[in-house]
């Protein structure tokens, strides 16, 4: 039976549990750190040597981590990049700008854990010899920044943070830092310009990997809250442990934020695959199913910015036998393993772990329209085919979300779309496009008969808006 | 008009600049601190923090352009966000804000951030403020307000117009 696994959010709804240090002492806080701190180095059988901190850099990287912000890369790979010969210092930078629509999962754990991340966060510092971390929360989070703030302070006066922490002779500080309500600042170059005190124009990679030139040109290390609350529990549990849990390729837990049509939206910590798409909208222990008489429509898998999946959707899948013999099998949408490669091969991707509910009350052109003039808003503005393009979609649609559309208005719409994504300096150019490619060629009947229906009553709002 | 930065609030200003390795890292919560207590950035507010952390103003000013939670005017003492996302628009954001709007008599059609004319209340749209799951949400002034059905948001306007005691901003969050 499929149910939560709650690894992370362990603690975060318990009764009486409380976001400030004591009750997080009490409950074994600190516990991984103390643990890392305690790493003493080892022989590889080759006879290189690993030094402490290669430990648990090794440990992260063998525990199959893969990033919890959108990308799903790598963790251990991730921290792999980064220059340790430059003589500069490295830094830390935790993405708590939670923002991709959808999303809604770090704000449980700046909110109700925040001393697990920081916890995280001191124990990655200390593998990558990070003396000096920023944790970014969006400005639209004032009651998690004064949280994080108060657990920082307490970290400071606990010696977990500071000068010698520990009576390691190790120096270690993270500073909050405040967005203003920007989701271009989510993108991790973005996002570094805006902690330089700039406006949140991404930077073009090569040469601005922030592995090597980050922040203030120097090797940058930006990982998810919930990626960095994993590091944690890798240490506590070990690599082995944390592997376990989950699937090949795509271990440990996470957390699913689950909105839209369904009965119980909310978040819900699983296994990384043991839940398929279905059983995550319809099990009781989950979204519990729809609104009585209403069905499935569409599913946005992973944040809006992931292409729509539409129900009755089927897809090839590869799968390992049990005699090892790799084969392949068709399922549909609803079957579908919620996990990165899963949801890869169905042309789309698991993002941020954010699922939106459509049921079949919905029209597709309705709901283009309102992700579309998410996307024009934010586009930072830097290239011109997002600025314009994220524009010019939006108006299209505006049109025929207000009875002055046109039949043409889905080949134009695909037009627009097809030329900005691969033509942008960041992965914003896709997050713009890849709604309206997938919702526009899915329901394409349903956008030109909008169109249609407004040519035949120019000016009159469709019956159905 | 000149800008008057009470002794305790430059002191914490200056504890901000020593958080970062170059000063001009501080400008976003410069502004932030600056709006938190005058209420708006003004154009002396952008000079000073210029000066401060040894910017030319356009640095500081295209920050208050470009981010949306900067504003170069007063708004109203409660501060209504609605959000308009997917997930808080199935849920019927869009006829909250308009619930909204009426009530306190402004243009449900407008899609600017409106003010009464009392100067108590502002009505916004914005985008996604991540607690989908309980949508659709309104964050007021700090305080997010979840599931806010019609009864919800005449109980926000009543406490906004009482006062706010609870609503208001508690204090700057860069301490």
């Amino acid at each position: 039976m499929p149910q939560e696994y709650r690894l992370i959010l362990k603690h975060a709804d318990q009764t009486g549990y409380t976001p400030d240090i004591e009750c997080y002492l009490r409950h074994g806080g600190y516990e991984a750190l103390r643990k890392a701190l305690a790493t003493t180095s080892r022989e590889l059988p080759d006879g290189k040597k690993q030094s402490p901190q290669e430990v648990i850099r090794d440990e992260v990287l063998k525990s199959g981590l893969r990033g919890r912000g959108g990308a799903g890369f790598s963790c251990g790979l991730k921290w792999s990049f980064v220059d340790r010969r430059s003589g500069k210092p490295i830094y830390l930078i935790c993405n708590a700008d939670e923002s991709e629509p959808g999303t809604f999962k770090d704000r449980q754990i700046l909110h109700k854990d925040p001393h697990q991340l920081i916890e995280g966060m001191i124990i990655s510092c200390w593998a990558n010899d990070v003396k000096l971390a920023y944790i970014y929360v969006r400005g639209e989070f004032p009651q998690a920044a004064r949280i994080i703030n108060q657990a920082l302070k307490e970290a400071r006066a606990k010696g977990f943070l500071g000068k010698n922490i520990l009576g390691t002779g190790v120096d270690l500080e993270i500073h909050l830092h405040r967005g203003a309500g920007a989701y271009i600042c989510g993108e991790e170059t973005g996002l570094i310009e805006s902690l330089e005190g700039k406006r949140p124009y991404p930077r073009i990679k090569p040469p601005y990997f922030p592995a090597v030139l980050g922040l203030y040109m120097c090797p940058t290390i930006v990982n998810n809250v919930e990626t960095l609350c994993a590091v944690r529990h890798i240490v506590s549990m070990g690599a082995g442990e944390y592997a376990k849990l989950g699937t090949v390729n795509n271990t440990g837990t996470r957390i699913i934020s689950l909105s839209g049509d369904v009965k119980r939206p909310g978040y819900y910590e699983v296994e990384v695959g043991k839940a398929t798409l279905g059983e995550l909208i319809h099990h009781e222990n989950f979204g519990q199913g729809l609104r009585p008489g209403r069905s499935i429509r569409a599913i946005i898998p992973g944040g809006s910015s992931s292409k729509v999946l539409k129900a009755g959707e089927r897809f090839k899948l590869k799968r390992k036998g049990a005699d090892g013999q790799m084969t392949t099998v068709e399922v549909d949408l609803l079957d579908l393993p919620y996990d990165f490669d899963s949801l890869q091969a169905a042309g789309t991707m698991s993002g941020s772990g954010a699922i939106i509910v459509l049921d079949d009350t919905r029209n597709p052109v309705d709901v283009l329209a309102n992700v579309s003039e998410f996307y024009a808003h934010e586009s930072c503005g830097q290239c011109t085919p997002c600025r314009e393009g994220a524009l010019w979609m939006s108006k299209a649609l505006h049109r025929l979300t207000h009875g002055e559309g046109r039949k043409s208005d889905a080949d134009y719409l695909l037009h627009i779309a097809q030329n900005i994504q691969g033509r942008t300096i960041c992965a914003f150019g896709e997050a713009a496009a890849w709604p309206t490619l997938s919702f526009v060629k899915k329901f394409k009947a349903e956008f030109e008969a909008r169109g249609a229906a407004d040519e035949a009553h120019p000016g009159k709002p469709p019956a159905s808006h | 008009m000149s800008l008057s930065i009470p002794a305790p609030l430059e002191a914490e200003l200056d504890e901000l600049v020593t958080r970062y390795p170059q000063k001009r890292s501080a400008s976003l919560m410069f502004l932030h601190t600056l709006q938190e207590h005058f209420g708006y950035v003004s154009p002396e507010a952008v000079e000073w923090t210029a000066a401060k952390l040894g910017l030319a103003p356009i640095n500081v000013f295209e920050l208050v352009t470009f981010y949306p939670m900067f504003r170069q005017e007063p708004l109203g003492k409660t501060h209504i966000k609605v959000c308009r996302t997917l997930s808080c628009a199935l849920a019927g954001a869009s006829d909250l804000r308009k619930h909204f709007c009426e009530k306190l008599g402004l243009d449900a059609k407008a899609h600017v951030p409106q003010t009464t004319p009392d100067g108590n209340f502002t009505v916004e749209f914005v985008e996604c403020l991540a607690a989908c799951g309980s949508a659709p949400v309104v964050l007021v002034n700090d305080t997010l307000c979840e599931k806010v059905d019609a009864s919800k948001a005449d109980s926000i306007l009543a406490e906004g117009k009482s006062g706010g005691a609870q609503l208001r901003a508690a204090g700057t969050l860069s301490k």
